[in-house]
């Protein structure tokens, strides 16, 4: 049933746009209304777990831009699948914790517009076959996650940041597009799945380097790994259901998702595989250093995630058949948990008024199951057993005990990372309940959330919890499928049963090392809380979001600096500017096309002709040297009549006759704003004088040499002839100018009129600025 | 003050100018002239009368605000391209009326170029229109200022 690509994406559109109606009527009950269109998709997806288990890809495809290699393709494989659930199943639950985290808000219709866009460009993208289709719905993703992490648009802090990640991931986006264009001219195909196919192809090409390079700006972008990390914890800037998507199965999963799509073809050489695991292991140790000196429950979040972010892009680094499999069910069992723990979160935080970790304490009992949740899903991310979070951890370590030589850093570095996200999970997820209950510092009166506030964490938690013990279910229709997806390869039964990992051997015994450790950190959380302001001040100038605003402000600067010196406000300016460029490209232009190479037929000039020239020279050095405003005016005159009699006496009189009048109307049009005009004298200094009167002469020299080298080229008479033949048979018409104007090619006239009445418009707005300076002076 | 005999003579030469501009746009399609010349020509008409009696005049002549000019022009010229896709050709394909003759005229053709030249001359009579009449503003404010 290829149909459902396009009806899922068609389903949470349509409720996109009813939204803002919808919430109108029902306020925030809304939400459960909307949320049926994630589910729906997700139900739609879910029934096609078998057929995609079973080794088949379902494909839907209509023309788009059939011209340029393109097509609106959707293919549903083992990964996108995967990701498709997470992104609706996931998404369904955000929308209705958001109905009551945001109930009330002014602009909800508004927010679950944006929430449901952004989700509807998630799904496509990671349906999307054709990879500039991909590119159109990443794009979307960034557009809408902008407005979303802005919601808050009235705060000056919150906007900076939304454009913070925009700018970032959308740069990132344009390397991205570059690389997939290298892809396509290298392989002749923007299809994902051909291109999967031709990986020998891609890896023998010279363009190899760049591609990888380029690729993976976009999604290292997007997925902030460093040195662009920086985007994600400032992102928190948005209402927190908006983190608790973006941040768990979405947005930033997005980066990952793409290494993921191409590894395939991409992965199997040193660059690939050593650029993954070195940049995906220092995102993983920045952002836990950084993480552990965080006091906001949801930075500490933001921070675990990009943690989660590295060990995912080390682990598609290191690629084996181990690493892979944990990366999947690390995706899986990070969107189920991170989901729930910034939903948690969120629920404390309108319920007490503050998200700080070092006042929150004892909440079990006034919010037992944000509590119940929020400890399910911190134990599943510390990857304790028979939580799901074990088994990817387990995976991990399996992995990583199979490296050898120089490369077990990747372990060690994957074992303190660990060991760190456990404390981290533990201080946000866990800590607020427990301990001496101190309700009076907390801004508000703590009590249990709405039920749409904890429905959605509590099943998250709960499923992390039952397909950790029966991983079964998950295990061949989910994990092995997109395994084979990454890999490229066929799909491979794969026994992830809890009781197959508990045995006695290495990865078991880290397992434990992390656990220890994980609660040596939690239990000295406030250690590093007392230093925190300190340290994050201390190593602020030399990160790398001090980078992003000093190029920031290098670009504004460089901005205005080439405004000031281009865009002047003087006309004078504009027209030596404009003069100059032309002159620079034309001299090139003629210079490349054999420089002063002509012959002049001078038998061809008769001797009236030579006369008006010289006429018309006369008048135009009057023109140039003039000293006063009329005479300029008169000598101008001199040689635009000039110009229309030589059109006449070729034989062009639709020329003539539209210059004549142009003329007249100049000079009347003159006439108004001569008085306005400073005298002639005043206007510029004796060097600007020399520096145009060089600049004019290049450029009339240039056009001399540009008529001469024209006429000397042998022009193809077809077209005009053709023209002139077919205006009477085919156009009634016996004035080839005036049917080629009105009829051959009208719409390109179209185009001219509308900029007439646009310069229109121009004019008119310019003058009336002119008349209210007048008035005002006079007043 | 003002120059009695231009006044005058603008009386007569303004409906003279404007039907020489209507004549210049018909026979366009044959002889020199069309929309673009055309309304050149019926611009000069009005500024004659703007310059010898005042503004307001040419503007009371014109009877429409020469943007609405403008924007109507932009309609005419675009609904003549409409006919051409009703029979599923490209847009701005040329369409004809069979000829029948006039006297006058005598055989005359109708069809949808000339009505994108009328467009085309209702434009540019409006972009001239427009920027003069502004132009003219400007130039009066000053004159007041100076006062």
């Amino acid at each position: 049933m290829p149909t459902i690509l396009i009806l899922s994406l068609a389903v949470i559109s349509i409720a996109a746009c009813i939204a803002p109606t919808l919430v109108r009527y029902l306020g925030g009950r809304a939400a459960w209304l909307l949320a049926l269109a994630p589910f729906a998709a997700f139900v739609m997806f879910l029934a096609q777990a078998g057929t995609i288990g079973g080794g088949e890809a379902l494909v839907y495809q209509v023309d788009w831009f059939s011209a340029l290699g393109t097509s609106f393709s959707l293919r549903l494989d083992g990964l996108s699948l995967l990701m498709a659930l997470l992104v609706t199943g996931i998404g369904g639950f955000i929308v209705i914790y958001a109905g009551g985290y945001m109930h009330g808000h002014p602009q909800l219709g508004r927010f679950f517009l944006y929430l449901l866009s952004f989700m509807g460009s998630m799904l496509g993208l990671v349906l999307s076959d054709n990879i500039i289709l991909l590119f159109v719905f990443w794009e979307l993703t960034s557009i809408t996650s902008y407005l979303l992490i802005g919601f808050n648009c009235e705060e000056k802090e919150s906007r900076w940041k939304a454009l913070q990640a925009l700018l970032v991931t959308g740069l990132g986006a344009m390397a991205m597009l570059a690389g997939f264009i290298l892809i396509g001219m290298v392989t002749g195909s923007y299809s994902l799945a051909e291109i999967n196919g031709m990986g020998d192809l891609l890896q023998a090409s010279p363009w190899y380097t760049a591609i990888v390079i380029l690729v993976l700006g976009g999604a290292f972008t997007k997925s902030a790994q460093v040195p662009f990390h920086f985007w994600l914890p400032n992102a928190m800037a948005g209402p927190t259901p908006v983190s608790a998507y973006l941040h768990s199965a979405t947005m930033v999963k997005a980066g990952i998702f793409l290494m993921a799509r191409l590894n395939p073809s991409l992965s199997g050489s040193g660059l690939w595989e050593y650029t993954l695991a070195i940049f995906g292991s220092l995102t993983l140790l920045l952002a836990m250093f950084l993480g552990l000196f965080q006091k906001d429950a949801k930075s500490i979040l933001a921070y675990t995630t990009l943690g989660v972010l590295g060990v995912l892009t080390m682990l598609l680094g290191i690629g084996s058949e181990y690493a892979i499999k944990a990366m999947v069910v690390f995706l899986i069992g990070h969107a189920l948990y991170k989901a729930t723990l910034f939903m948690v979160v969120g629920s404390i935080d309108h319920e007490t008024g503050t998200r700080d970790v070092t006042l929150l304490r004892g909440l079990r009992k006034l919010m037992p199951i944000s509590a119940l949740a929020g400890g399910l899903a911190a134990l599943s991310m510390s990857g304790l057993p028979p939580f799901f979070g074990f088994i990817g951890k387990e995976l991990i370590y399996k992995a990583g005990v199979k490296l050898s030589g120089l490369e077990l850093v990747f372990l060690a570095v994957a074992l303190v990372g660990n060991l760190v996200m456990m404390g981290l999970a533990l201080k946000a997820g866990v800590g607020p309940f427990f301990g001496k209950a101190n309700h009076d510092a907390l801004p508000k009166k703590p009590h249990e959330a709405p039920l749409a506030m904890w429905i959605g964490p509590i099943v998250l938690a709960v499923s992390g919890l039952v397909i950790g013990i029966v991983p079964f279910w998950v295990t061949e229709f989910m994990v092995s499928p997109a395994v084979a997806a990454i890999k490229g390869t066929q799909i491979q039964h794969l026994d992830l049963a809890l009781w197959n990992l508990v045995k006695p051997n290495l990865p078991l015994l880290l397992s434990g090392v992390t656990v220890l450790g994980g609660f040596f950190v939690f239990l000295n959380r406030a250690r590093f809380w007392a230093v925190s302001d300190r340290v994050l001040t201390a190593i602020r100038p030399y990160g790398a979001e001090a980078m992003y605003e000093r190029i920031f402000a290098g670009t504004i600067w460089f901005s205005k600096a080439q405004t000031r010196w281009l865009q002047t406000g003087r006309l004078h300016d504009y027209v030596f500017f404009i003069i100059l460029t032309t002159v620079l490209f034309l001299g090139w232009a003629i210079f490349s096309f054999g420089g002063l190479n002509f012959t002049i037929d001078w038998g061809s000039y008769d001797l009236l002709m030579v006369c008006l020239v010289v006429i018309m020279m006369i008048a135009a050095v009057i023109a140039v040297s003039g000293r006063s405003y009329i005479t300029v005016l008169v000598a101008l005159g001199v040689v635009g009549f000039g110009v229309a009699l030589i059109f006449a006496y070729y034989g062009a009189p639709d020329l003539a006759i539209t210059q004549l009048l142009v003329e007249m109307l100049t000079v009347v049009l003159f006439m108004f704003v001569v008085m306005r005009l400073p005298p002639l004298k005043t206007i510029s200094g004796r060097f600007t004088r020399i520096r145009d009167a060089i600049m004019a002469t290049a450029f009339g020299a240039l056009m001399t040499v540009l008529l001469l080298k024209a006429v000397n080229i042998q022009f193809d008479h077809k077209i005009s002839d053709k023209l002139a033949a077919m205006s009477y048979p085919e156009a009634k018409g016996k004035n080839v100018v005036n049917v080629i104007l009105v009829d051959f090619r009208a719409l390109d006239t179209f185009g001219e009129i509308v900029v007439i009445a646009v310069a229109a418009l121009g004019i008119a707005a310019l003058v009336a600025t002119g008349v209210k300076k007048g008035k005002a002076k006079s007043e | 003050m003002k120059y009695f005999i231009l006044i005058q003579a603008s009386r007569l030469l303004f409906p003279a100018l404007l039907v020489l501009s209507l004549i210049v746009l018909y026979r366009g399609h044959n002889l020199p002239g069309g929309g673009f010349i055309g309304g050149l020509l019926a611009a000069t008409a009005f500024i004659l009368v703007g310059l010898s009696d005042s503004m307001e005049r040419a503007k009371a002549l014109l009877r429409i605000e020469p943007v609405k000019l403008m924007a109507l022009g932009l309609v005419v010229a675009i609904i003549s391209g409409l006919p051409g896709m009703l029979r599923g050709a490209p847009f701005m394909t040329g369409e004809w009326l069979p000829g029948f003759s006039l006297p006058l005229l005598g055989k005359v053709h109708l069809g949808t170029p000339l009505v994108f030249d009328v467009g085309v001359y209702m434009v540019v009579i409006g972009f001239v229109l427009h920027t003069t009449f502004s132009l003219a503003q400007l130039a009066y404010t000053q004159t007041e200022d100076d006062e």
